[in-house]
């Protein structure tokens, strides 16, 4: 994990001829059963997104979008297919396992925040270090760096509760970021969020792919979705069109 | 995640529902202190009663008239005619074959009424020889005990406990007093110094004269020398069952019983009366403490009760947890030790009240409470193991669940 993130970090600098893969889905179905009835959510997906590339995924609601969003936070696994992440095979791994690469490879952002509010912005930075076994002193600064990078750094001790949303929601990208992971994965980041706010974030993740990382963004708002270089439409479970952003 | 954060993170997620974890911890605190006190009272009772049995005198065997066959059975007339005479008590006192026999302290008593003026008080008149007093370890408080030259004369004197002399006069200054008893007029020589017993039966109310004047003007009956108790002291301890055997061969002997089993006395031992007040003591200790314990019980279902309320309630962060990267036995571990804490807290401050309670009570109730450092120790300790029990089902609940249903949950 660790050859990963600093490959990301050298690909910033200077991008190598062959692209790595952050992500591939390969014939990814996903089928949900409710009683008797059975839900096609996933019909075979096709998705390969290179280290350093920032996309939205982008479709209306029941699209499959969401199913698409838990695969690629390994929270759910397919039924049928493969998933790549990072070069690891995700499928079949156990729920220990899937912890550790929720932890050390993706970085969660999530429509309501998700912060904890008894915890003040640095100590909610800090928790995905926590389970990483990161040394005391050493989250500390990592935590403070991470929100100084998110311009939260005069607002270290606040807890959530004192931060706006926008606030609040770069405290979470913070949290996403801290880790070094392969990619981060940001679900509807700007849904609950008002028009500055939303542009404040969607200008972070301007600058954070900017710095070589990969961004997955989830959205049905094309006004968002059209801020990444690279759009996947997608509906009822299958890519309709996967397009370069030409704006 | 080490433990130390671990901690720091269920403490304060204790914290931040006060008044919840106070109501939890309650539950188990007054369990706790329960069976704290309850043991403490129970071996607190077997002391006393222990201090009791052996505040009659040491290494005592009592001999008394008519015969038990069990436990249950008495055969003889107990009271009516005496079996026991002095000749017997002077047999035992002056054999050679009873080495391990001390002393000897024959007893003739009878209720009777005093008179002091116009101060009326029924007491037990006892006679007894000189060795009564060492033999029943009692001291006098004032004045002089009765003499072998008093016995000898059958001196018209007598030495009052310390109740009856208050009884009697208002005061235990008493001696050089006269009381008359069954028309008899006697001098108080002595006045014998309290043993401050809460039995049921007052050592300090006896009028206590010698065995002569018992005999031969106050109590007569059918043979002015039946007595109805004897106290033997052993030369120790270790000598008590020796003591036993040589006393009972000699009066069966003496009374010219071949078979054992047809023996006309009893002989029992200060032991066999604190071993069986004890076993009394002990089979109420445990009944009280296992409601204690039962009680004990209902605090642990109150934090399992808690606890899954909690997990409940906080699905949402048990997802984020798991999202960012919390694999199931760090989520189980921080509930659990939620639990401990729990438990802990109960256990602490519930062995802090009991022991309070402990020093209190005595002060109320009259009865001592002896706190054990074991029974304090292990009470925390299954506090601990309580919570940690009862934690389980929950941190496990915690643990399984799926963190995209628990991010979903609002």
């Amino acid at each position: 994990m660790v050859d990963t993130t600093s490959g990301t970090r050298r690909r910033s600098s200077a991008p190598t001829p062959e692209p790595r893969k952050a992500i591939e889905l390969i014939g990814a179905r996903k089928a949900y059963r409710s009683g008797t009835i059975e839900f096609e959510a996933l019909r075979g997906i096709e998705l390969s997104i290179n280290v350093g590339e920032y996309v939205a995924v982008m479709g209306p609601s029941g699209s499959g979008k969401s199913t698409i969003m838990n695969i690629l936070g390994c929270l759910d696994t397919l039924t049928e297919g493969q998933y790549r992440l990072g070069g690891d095979d995700v499928d079949d791994m156990d729920e220990i396992d899937l912890a550790a690469i929720r932890n050390e490879q993706i970085g969660f952002v999530f429509q309501g925040f998700n912060l904890m509010p008894s915890l003040s912005a640095w100590r909610n930075v800090e928790v995905p270090m926590m389970y990483a076994r990161v040394p005391k002193e050493e989250r500390k600064q990592r935590a403070q760096r991470a929100l100084e990078r998110v311009g939260l750094g005069s607002r270290l001790e606040n807890r959530p509760g004192e931060l706006s949303g926008g606030q609040q929601q770069r405290v979470a990208v913070a949290r996403a970021l801290v880790g070094e992971p392969t990619i981060i994965l940001a679900d509807e980041p700007t849904g609950n969020l008002d028009s500055v706010s939303t542009m404040d974030v969607l200008t972070l993740f301007d600058e954070l792919h900017a710095a070589g990382r990969t961004i997955v963004l989830i959205t049905h708002e094309l006004e968002v979705a059209q801020r990444a270089r690279r759009i996947v439409w997608v509906r009822d479970g299958e890519i309709m069109r996967d397009e370069v952003n030409a704006a | 995640m080490n433990w130390s954060e671990t901690l720091r993170i269920s403490w304060s997620a204790v914290r931040s529902h006060g008044l919840r974890s106070t109501l939890t911890v309650l539950g188990i605190l007054i369990g706790i202190a329960a069976v704290i006190l309850t043991v403490g009272l129970g071996l607190g009772t077997q002391k006393d009663v222990s201090a009791q049995i052996s505040s009659l005198g040491s290494n005592l065997l009592i001999v008394s008239p008519g015969s038990t066959t069990s436990t249950t059975g008495v055969r003889g007339g107990f009271g009516t005619s005496s079996t026991l005479t002095l000749a017997d008590s002077e047999a035992l006192t002056s054999s050679v074959s009873t080495p391990d026999i001390k002393a000897v302290a024959a007893e003739k008593s009878q209720p009777m009424a005093l008179t002091a003026g116009t101060a009326n008080w029924t007491t037990t008149v006892t006679g007894v020889t000189t060795d009564w007093l060492s033999v029943r370890a009692r001291t006098l408080s004032s004045g002089a005990f009765i003499t072998a030259a008093d016995v000898t004369d059958s001196a018209s004197v007598v030495v009052l406990g310390s109740q009856t002399a208050t009884q009697l006069f208002g005061s235990t200054n008493v001696v050089g007093q006269t009381v008359t008893a069954n028309g008899k007029t006697l001098t108080v020589i002595g006045v014998l110094a309290s043993v401050g017993s809460n039995s049921s039966t007052s050592l300090d109310d006896v009028a206590i004269v010698p065995m002569s004047t018992a005999a031969n003007e106050l109590i007569g009956g059918a043979t002015s020398s039946s007595i109805s108790t004897m106290y033997i002291e052993a030369q120790s301890s270790t000598q008590l069952s020796a003591a036993y055997q040589e006393a009972d061969s000699l009066l069966l002997n003496l009374h010219g019983i071949t078979n054992s089993a047809n023996a006309d006395f009893t002989i029992s031992s200060q032991d066999a009366l604190v071993s069986t007040a004890t076993s009394v003591y002990r089979t109420l200790t445990v009944l009280l403490t296992g409601i204690a314990g039962l009680s004990l019980l209902v605090g642990g279902i109150g934090v399992m009760n808690i606890m899954l309320v909690s997990v409940t309630e906080r699905t949402k962060e048990i997802g984020l947890r798991k999202a960012l990267g919390a694999p199931p036995w760090a989520i189980r571990r921080q509930f659990l030790i939620e639990a401990a804490i729990l438990g802990l807290s109960g256990g602490l401050l519930g062995a802090i009240l009991g022991v309070v309670s402990a020093w209190l009570l005595p002060g109320v109730i009259g009865s001592s409470v002896v706190i054990s450092p074991a029974a304090v120790g292990v009470s925390i300790g299954v506090a601990i193991v309580i919570g940690v029990t009862f934690g389980v089902y929950p941190a496990t609940r915690a643990a399984r669940l799926a963190p995209i249903d628990a991010l979903r949950s609002e």
